[in-house]
């Protein structure tokens, strides 16, 4: 371990994964609850289509992909509110869009390589400290912006008629949270890739939901199981010498399991 | 932000709620037609109908979350907007949907200050201690730490009741009341309504197609077929001709006083 945190990309994975984790994991609590699994999965495919058209037009990936993903989740939300489409068809309409795009784009640029593996698969060890301040810039930015409304998105998950009828901007919240999920997204795609990144996503909120019945510790025990799948996954990776972010959502789906078995006890 | 004084002394005698020839439609229809309705200080309003009657319609002009397409509608003497919505306490349907939801009784409770207590804000204190006190009224102290989604479907009301109380509402709106309500605890919950009213003065608005609670334990009865067919007081409504008159093909008239008028179903076209 000690010989390991020697190496200056492996301090960069740590210090990414550690503030990552953090950031997910109080997302995951709103997605949990709101059932926005599907809608991560679609908005982290979509991600795929900004790096590609970032790539083309020689935009910064990072920045092109979280314009994209951000329209892209707000526009499967404003469209499955018209009657006549589901959520889910919503969803995978624009989620094979954006693939589509971005396959596209992939082929008139010449991007093929290596790097393009890497947002698919998520490269935890080639973390920059350019990717680093970013990372804790937009990440803190999230924290804050959560801390600061979480009343009112506690409020329109449970009861978003009566949060409307008392004055609460339900479609602006609604908005603000996609915005929210969006950059997450985003920024995390360097762990696990844009293909595994939706699992971190859901299982550190779920895990803790079966064990927890109140907001507070759920979002404290989420914060606990990502930290613990994000070090631990990293760590066991390396020894081993296999890839990181499989290892990672691995060993989250094991705690994942394991909590569900202690809430399945707990109940009888 | 607050109603003025001038306004607050002419609610005594003024409607809370008036609505003059407001019609409203959806795709080319109309939902709503010619209507008009008033709801005063102290009395509980029943809005009974048939489903697709224009009840959740009629809900939503109330609270200005739509806007008719012509005739005029006041809520506490103005518009009905975020300012006067504020003192409108609002219930919706019980539904047990997520069981598992994350709260306890307490904090669903609190929901109803958030409104009041603006964007950035913590709980402090004081509000817990409001939220109890609404729970003691409506006599669910004993759950204030109990997980909100395993309570039965009466229990859940009378918190959502205490929810729609914290903010000190002048108004009550009530949305299928009896929806996934056990009659015993129904009964509970209209005494609880008719003692809010004499203590308070609260008034209450109640839509339901369920037409022996609304006659049973309203003041006043608005009939509403997309047009309102009736409106006074209970024991007008009973009489036949008006029934006739008004009752829809899915309407299940169940009248349970001391002579149980009828148990029946009735016909009649929509336009």
């Amino acid at each position: 371990m000690i010989d390991l945190l020697q190496h200056q990309f492996m301090q960069n994975a740590l210090i990414a994964g550690v503030m990552l984790s953090i950031v997910l994991a109080v997302v995951s609590f709103f997605v949990v609850l709101r059932r926005y699994a599907f809608i991560g999965v679609g908005i982290a495919h979509s991600a795929f289509g900004g790096v590609a058209i970032g790539s083309l037009l020689g935009i910064p990936p990072i920045l092109a992909a979280i314009v994209f993903a951000g329209i892209v989740a707000n526009a499967i939300s404003f469209v499955s509110k018209q009657k006549r489409i589901g959520v889910d068809t919503a969803i995978g309409i624009f989620f094979s869009l954006a693939m589509a795009i971005g396959v596209i784009c992939i082929g008139l640029s010449d991007v093929y390589n290596t790097d393009l593996f890497g947002y698919l698969f998520g490269n935890i060890l080639a973390i920059s400290r350019w990717d680093l301040a970013i990372i804790a810039g937009l990440g803190g930015a999230i924290l804050l912006s959560v801390f600061l409304f979480f009343k009112e998105l506690l409020f329109i998950a449970f009861d978003p008629e009566v949060a409307l009828v008392s004055g609460m901007p339900v479609t602006f919240l609604d908005h603000f949270f996609l915005t929210i999920l969006a950059i997450t997204i985003v920024i995390s795609i360097k762990i696990t890739g844009i293909i595994l990144v939706s699992a971190l996503l859901v299982i550190p909120g779920a895990a803790a939901t079966q064990i927890f019945n109140h907001y507070s510790r759920i979002i404290v025990a989420s914060i606990v199981i990502a930290l613990f799948s994000t070090v631990g996954g990293l760590v066991i990776s390396c020894y081993l010498n296999i890839a990181s972010g499989a290892t990672i959502v691995v060993l989250a789906s094991i705690v994942f399991f394991i909590s569900f078995a202690i809430g399945k006890i707990r109940k009888h | 932000m607050s109603i003025s004084a001038d306004a607050e002394s002419a609610l005594q005698t003024d409607p809370l709620v008036n609505l003059q020839d407001v019609w409203v439609s959806y795709d080319d229809r109309w939902v709503l037609k010619s209507i008009y309705l008033t709801c005063h200080a102290g009395e509980i309003l029943g809005v009974v109908g048939p489903n697709g009657g224009g009840k959740s319609t009629l809900l939503k002009v109330i609270l200005g979350l739509l806007t008719p397409d012509k005739g005029s509608v006041t809520l506490f003497g103005r518009k009905p907007d975020k300012v006067s919505r504020m003192r409108v306490g609002y219930l919706p349907q019980i539904s047990l949907a997520d069981r598992s939801f994350p709260v306890r009784v307490k904090d669903v409770v609190m929901m109803g200050l958030y409104h009041k207590m603006g964007l950035f804000t913590r709980f402090r204190r004081a509000h817990e201690e409001a939220a109890l006190s609404q729970l003691d009224r409506v006599g669910m102290a004993d759950h204030a730490e109990r997980q909100f989604g395993v309570l039965s479907g009466g229990q859940q009301q009378r918190v959502n009741i205490a929810r729609a109380l914290v903010a000190d509402p002048r108004l009550l709106i009530l949305d299928e009341p009896s929806t996934g309500v056990d009659s015993v605890a129904q009964d509970e919950f209209y005494e609880l309504l008719a003692r809010l009213r004499d203590e308070k003065g609260l008034s209450v608005i109640m839509v339901s197609h369920d037409i022996g609670v609304i006659t049973t334990h309203a003041d006043q009865v608005a009939c509403l077929n997309r047009q309102i067919h009736y409106h006074g007081d209970p024991t007008g409504y009973l009489q036949p001709e008006i029934r006739d008159q008004f009752l829809g093909r899915d309407l299940k008239v169940m009248v349970h006083d001391a002579h149980c008028i009828s148990c029946r179903m009735r016909h009649m076209d929509h336009d």
